[in-house]
């Protein structure tokens, strides 16, 4: 910060620019008012009534669904893609097209993952959104591990092997350990992606079981009400602390 | 060193060849290994020494040629079955364990009783002298240290056969001298057939009883370091161990005849006279003469003092690079003057010309 001058204040500006819409959002989460605008007073009355809201309640549990489900199939998928094109292909090709899904326009995805799954007659719902969000996810899963194993000595695995450990043995033992960090920041990355994740799941999810994102969607159709305040307020949470664990295992994979 | 002929070699390499598309690594390589040998691969950058240490550890498959160990075909062997480590040249030390983890690993991996495992770690931690950093990570070791990590985990499994690849090369050259000496310590004391593969002629001629110059996938000399030294079987060896005065002519009794210069003495060795060949004069084989005694005359251009020796370079005429003399102490010459040199005709070898 030494000698920055007069450039302190568009950093200011830049700062404020980014949080202050979320530093509103937060205080009138705790507005006593129902008017969303007004400030008359503290209260934890909305977080009260988000928790007694039925369809927002479902809506969370969906949500938390899809992202563990999804975070754990793209984790091992990525994980496993990344080892597979570092170790056995070296093929620059493959690798970009691993990586494709990530950049992909949501929208592009939305609508072919919905035209793919209305072609093979594929009953839409939970698990079609799961499905949909593993397609991206393992992508960025992929492009976390695929960074890291390029750090990673490939003679640590024939010295595993020297020394006497099967393959499988050594997959466990030295691979996964090395790419631990990543594998981790990339399942953190997967998950906080997929919890607020709206567009893809707005084509590929049944009328029955809308996500958390879906269910906030409806409710603003009709109006903001505190409720929504008080709910993206604690979305904010989860994925800071995310986003934070993230940050800590990407520098204990410095460190290593 | 052992007589060969009474034992059948630990290791006997025959005929192995590989090739990367058209690239010719290893080309009919024929190498003979002893029990209990220290034993160097020695050669440029790209000459298949490497290729040939990974083969020998399972980690490359040679297109043909056999490879046997104690009598045993290895190379249907995974590298986890095989009676055979290898240490790395970045020694590979696994990041996320401790010392005593990492050289626990192999001993594991058999699957020995915890107790047995515990104390052959502290018994090859104490040989290598590194007790104190038991649960230290590698991060926090020095490269010495690191190597000998890499070495401690290596030889705990009393392996037949111990490969080491350029073990020397990522360590500062002070550190360097010492563990060429605690390598050879190490090998006797263990008493593991070790193979180092390496680049640095000077590594492989002071800890090595025996060494395999290689070029070009192929094995160009096997002898021990004073006869590859002293009888190069041919020019590639002779340039590349050690320095020496190259004098190119036709081959006559007693030695070489050399355009523009005359008759010099060799040590005569078989093939048809007025072949082409050369004469390999090492620097310190020739020594300062009277004018009456000289075989060669020249002024002298350039003295550098190496605090042991010296060096002279005489340019003499008729020959285009300056003849090379070394000599014990200070040179008593000075830059300018004409100085005579002359050699007994046993020290200089008449090898083939290159083709």
């Amino acid at each position: 910060m030494r000698n920055l001058g007069w450039l302190r204040l568009p950093l200011l500006l830049t700062y404020a620019f980014l949080y202050i819409p979320i530093a509103v959002l937060v205080i009138l989460s705790f507005n006593a008012s129902k008017f969303p605008f007004k400030w008359t007073g503290f209260s934890l009355h909305w977080y009260d009534a988000l928790f007694h809201d039925a369809a927002i309640r479902q809506g969370f549990i969906n949500t938390l669904i899809v992202a563990v489900g999804a975070t754990i199939l793209a984790t091992v998928l990525g994980t496993l893609l990344a080892i597979g094109i570092a170790r056995y292909t070296r093929s620059a090709l493959l690798e970009a097209y691993a990586l494709a899904p990530a950049i992909v326009p949501d929208l592009a995805l939305a609508i072919g993952l919905l035209v793919f799954f209305s072609f093979i007659h594929f009953t839409l719902g939970l698990h079609t959104v799961l499905l949909a969000h593993v397609v991206f996810g393992m992508a960025f899963v992929a492009a976390v591990v695929t960074a890291r194993i390029g750090q990673v000595d490939p003679s640590l695995e024939e010295a595993s092997r020297d020394l006497g450990a099967s393959a499988v043995s050594t997959f466990f033992r030295i691979t996964v350990p090395n790419l631990a960090p990543a594998i981790i920041a990339g399942a953190l990355l997967v998950f906080t992606l997929s919890l607020d994740e709206f567009v893809i799941a707005y084509f590929t999810d049944g009328p029955s079981t809308p996500t958390l994102p879906i269910v906030i969607y409806s409710m603003v159709r009709f109006g903001v009400t505190p409720v929504v305040n008080a709910l993206a307020a604690l979305l904010l949470l989860v994925s800071f602390t995310a986003v934070i664990a993230m940050q800590r295992f990407a520098r204990l994979s410095d460190a290593l | 060193m052992t007589n060969p002929s009474s034992t059948t070699p630990l290791v006997q390499i025959t005929d192995v060849s590989r090739a990367f598309g058209d690239v010719v690594a290893l080309d009919g390589v024929s190498i003979d290994i002893n029990e209990n040998e220290f034993f160097a691969l020695l050669g440029p950058s790209g000459c298949g020494k490497t290729t040939l240490l990974r083969v020998l550890a399972g980690f490359e498959n040679p297109d043909s040629g056999s490879v046997t160990v104690a009598g045993q075909d290895i190379l249907a062997l995974p590298p986890n079955k095989r009676p055979i480590n290898l240490m790395f040249q970045s020694y590979a030390l696994f990041p996320h364990m401790t010392v005593e983890k990492n050289v626990a690993y192999g001993l594991a991996r058999e699957g020995l009783p915890k107790d047995e495992i515990r104390s052959r770690v502290s018994e090859v931690l104490v040989t290598v002298g590194l007790t104190d950093k038991a649960r230290a990570r590698p991060a926090q070791l020095s490269g010495g240290q690191r190597q000998r990590v890499a070495l401690a985990r290596a030889i705990v499994k009393r392996p037949r056969l111990l490969l080491l690849d350029e073990p020397l090369s990522a360590l500062d050259r002070k550190v360097r001298v010492e563990m060429q000496l605690e390598l050879k310590r190490l090998q006797h004391e263990v008493g593991i057939t070790f193979v180092v593969v390496t680049h640095d002629q000077e590594e492989a001629m002071s800890m090595a009883d025996r060494i395999a110059v290689m070029s070009q996938g192929q094995v160009q000399q096997i002898d021990g370091p004073v006869d590859l030294y002293q009888r190069p079987a041919n020019m590639f060896v002779a340039d590349f161990i050690g320095s020496s005065n190259r004098f190119a002519g036709t081959r006559v009794f007693g030695g070489v005849d050399v355009p523009r210069i005359g008759y010099l003495p060799g040590e005569a060795q078989e093939g048809s006279a007025s072949q082409d060949v050369v004469l390999v004069v090492r620097p310190e084989d020739m020594r300062l003469v009277d004018e009456s005694e000289a075989l060669l005359g020249g002024e002298v251009i350039d003295i550098v003092f190496y605090g042991g020796s010296s060096r002279v370079a005489l340019a003499v005429d008729g020959h285009a690079a300056p003849v090379i003399v070394s000599l014990q102490g200070a040179a008593s010459v000075e830059r300018g003057t004409t100085c005579y040199v002359a050699w007994p005709a046993a020290k200089a070898v008449v090898l083939e010309s290159p083709a």
